[in-house]
């Protein structure tokens, strides 16, 4: 790449730097023993090591799906690395996280030094396989909520870990459900307890930085009764020529009156516009809305990532509890998406709302799929779908898959579907007035999403609206 | 200010402006009238950079400059403001924020100084009273869901934000009631100016009752058929075009 060239790219993709410090590997490849050391390094009690094991033999069993609508060569798992972290020891506090890493942090917009924190916001820092910090831990252990790396919640919250890991995301889901039960690293762990409206915005930032390495990201977040949290997690990369595997799973468990608002801008290196690198981002996100009047919303805007397999969901069990699903999805150059949304209804008056935008440019391919499932017991269930998919030039794709099974007569299910291109007049209005077609592309595309938009976090929505135009350019003229 | 020099014109195969010739001197209103289909808009979109519309002769200078070459954007930059026969909705897009992104990316070209939400609330608080319209305009997206007189208007308080050096209005008087119809003859005479011209495309005398143009033209055919004084509107709308082509 020349020196020009290069820095087009970095203009477009911005957090495409790497972090030089020394860091701890396993070797690579998967296999018991693999697990076992993860295991070991993260110091877990033996019931986690069974666990892993188990899913570990599950996953040897079974074949990766391939009904979803993205093309990529066959993965290797064999020729991956399923641990990296900085090799020095763990810090104990904020004071102690290496100054590399925070400057990292730094340049992606996270300062993790409180003074200098974005107010009202805690965040958890995910790099490669291991949580580097948690901020404003203690103000929130004040209000009795806990927010720390998985990895010790399992050691530190036993109780709760055992009882909710896999029980929203069975080991079994699906394969990339089983293999990150088996090998993963780090993520979230959320707890908030009865009547407790959590005082700040909680945060992951997930970063990949070592080369070959694969993030098995696992979250789990419960709101227990009258309980209230809003949770937002963002993700960057290194620009790499080759394909990186992001395979998360993600648990949200919503008790009585329960609300979790889930955000995600995900804005994974996308690989260059030939195609060559990028995030195979394979993402099991499931919400259950246990308690009755609970409610689980899922907002994501999808920039990044090579490939995007992705469907964040709510089982509603609980009587009257409501399921969101609000997607933005934007696919540029050689990118492919399958995202969307499965409501499964089984509680009474449950109701579901999604609105699913996708924007589909250069030659990408997006799709959005979708199952709104009515059970039998789902007397008075409602559900409302709007998906638009926004096309911008003639050679990417755009699709739209809903599946509906309603068992239940009283039952309301509404569906509607549009597809557009941005109309040459929209353009040719917006550059008389002075506008750059770029910048008349990232208006009118916000203004698309903007029922999305709105509903994210206010001191992410200018940073969103911000990433749709960059993730836009060059994709008209 | 603004000459235009036998240009010539089409939209794919089809010629639509066959040889236009027209000057308009600083400080000058010129109206523009002719039958439907006579190319007026044609000519409206040739002069603003519409992509689509092939210039295959002449040229046009505005204030020396030849334009042809420059991109819509830039040709909104040098001052060149076009109200829109069928102004453009944009779902989603709110008028604030279109109005906003549109005046501080030409003030950035013009090298002014930028407009933050404040100030260009209150420039824009203004302008919306100017022209007797409500509040919530500016909250509402743009054109959508805005009657056909609400439209025009919305046209009106772009071009008071944008401050053009050559206004071209196309038909903006129709679907206007009598009242609105006095708010955009107020809202163009206020930028009379030694440094503003504007060309007035319309079938009606009775804007031409508010802006009283210096010229009036009749453009028939892809050509500019007669050129008169003011006085020419009245017989025209007395007589007709019939007759004009041969003339
Ligand atoms: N997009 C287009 N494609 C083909 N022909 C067009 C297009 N737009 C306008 N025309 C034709 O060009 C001629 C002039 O149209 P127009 O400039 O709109 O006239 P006016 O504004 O004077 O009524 C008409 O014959 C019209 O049918
Ligand atoms: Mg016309």
């Amino acid at each position: 790449m020349s020196a020009s060239m290069q820095e087009i790219a970095e203009r477009k993709y911005k957090y495409g730097f790497t972090t030089d410090i020394a860091m701890e590997e396993f070797p690579r490849g998967l296999s018991e023993d693999i697990i076992r050391l993860i295991s070991a390094k993260k110091n877990e009690p033996e019931w986690m090591l069974e666990w892993r094991l188990k899913a570990y033999a599950y996953w040897l069993r079974i074949e990766e799906p391939d009904w979803a609508h993205v093309k990529h060569p066959p993965i290797d798992y064999q020729d991956l690395y399923y641990y990296a972290a900085p090799a020095k020891e763990a810090p104990k506090s904020l004071d102690e996280v290496d100054p590399e890493l925070l400057k990292t942090y730094e340049k992606l917009g996270i300062p993790l030094n409180e003074r200098a924190a974005l107010a009202g916001v805690a965040v958890d820092a995910v790099f490669d396989s291991v949580s580097v910090a948690t901020t404003f831990r203690e103000m929130l252990s004040k209000a009795g909520v806990i927010f720390c790396p998985i990895s010790e919640a399992v050691r530190e919250h036993p109780e709760l870990v055992k009882k909710y890991l896999g029980s929203v995301v069975p080991v079994r889901d699906n394969y990339f459900a089983a293999l990150n039960s088996a090998v993963f690293s780090d993520g979230s762990f959320v707890y908030i307890p009865k009547g407790v409206r959590c005082p700040m915005e909680l945060s992951t930032y997930f970063r990949i930085n070592a080369r070959n390495t694969g993030q098995f990201e696992r979250t789990l977040i419960i709101a227990d009764d009258d309980a209230t949290v809003s949770y937002l997690e963002g993700c960057t990369a290194p620009m790499r020529d080759e394909n990186q595997l992001h395979a998360a799973v993600v648990e949200l468990v919503a008790m009585e009156n329960a609300k979790i608002k889930y955000s995600t801008v995900q804005n994974w290196y996308p690989g260059d516009e030939n195609g060559k690198g990028g995030i195979y981002n394979f993402v099991t996100k499931r919400g259950a809305c246990l308690g009755k009047n609970s409610k689980i919303s899922w907002t994501q805007v999808e920039t990044g990532s090579a490939i995007t397999w992705k469907y964040p969901s709510c089982v509603l069990s609980g009587e009257n509890s409501v399921g969101e699903f609000y997607s933005v999805a934007v696919t540029n150059n050689h990118q492919q998406a399958d995202t969307g949304t499965k409501m499964i209804h089984l509680g009474r008056n449950t109701t579901s709302t999604i609105i699913s935008k996708g924007i589909s440019a250069g030659k990408s391919d997006n799709t959005y799929r979708g199952l709104v499932k009515i059970a039998a017991s789902a007397s008075g269930a409602r559900n409302f779908t709007q998906c638009d998919s926004l096309l911008i030039g003639d050679q990417c794709g755009a699709h739209t898959v809903p599946y509906i099974e309603s068992r239940n007569a009283s039952a309301k299910v509404e569906h509607e579907a549009t597809t557009s291109k941005i109309a040459e007049d929209q353009l040719f209005y917006c550059r008389s007035r002075g506008l750059s077609e770029e910048d008349a592309v990232g208006l009118i595309v916000n203004g698309f999403c903007k029922d999305v938009l709105k509903e994210l976090p206010m001191e992410f929505a200018v940073e969103a609206q911000k990433l749709l135009s960059v993730s836009l350019e060059g994709s008209v003229g | 200010m603004l000459e235009i020099k036998n240009l010539h014109a089409r939209i794919g195969e089809k010629e639509i402006l066959k040889g236009v010739n027209l000057t308009v001197p600083d400080g000058e209103i010129h109206a523009i009238m002719g039958p439907n289909g006579a190319g007026k808009s044609t000519l409206s979109y040739v002069l603003s950079g519409r992509d689509g519309y092939e210039v295959t002769q002449g040229e046009v200078f505005y204030n020396g400059q030849n334009i042809l070459e420059l991109e819509p954007e830039d040709r909104a930059a040098a001052g060149i403001f076009l109200a829109f026969q069928y102004p453009v909705e944009l779902p989603g897009v709110g008028n604030a924020n279109f109005l906003r992104t549109a005046l501080n990316a030409v003030r950035r070209k013009r090298g002014e100084a930028e407009l933050d939400a404040v100030a260009f609330l209150k420039l824009a608080r203004a302008a919306i009273k100017n022209l007797s319209m409500k509040e919530d305009f500016l909250k509402r997206n743009v054109n959508v869901g805005f009657s056909g007189g609400e439209k025009k208007r919305n046209e009106m308080l772009q071009m008071a934000l944008l401050q053009p050096g050559l206004a071209i209005l196309d038909e903006t008087d129709s679907g206007l009631d009598i009242d609105a119809l006095k708010i955009v003859a107020e809202g163009v005479n206020a930028l009379r100016s030694p440094t503003f011209a504007a060309l007035v495309i319309t079938h009606y005398q009775r804007l031409l009752d508010h802006i009283v143009p210096d010229v009036v033209h009749v453009l028939s055919g892809g050509r500019i058929v007669r050129t008169g004084p003011a006085a020419l509107a009245l017989e025209l709308e007395e007589r007709g075009y019939a007759g004009l082509e041969a003339a």
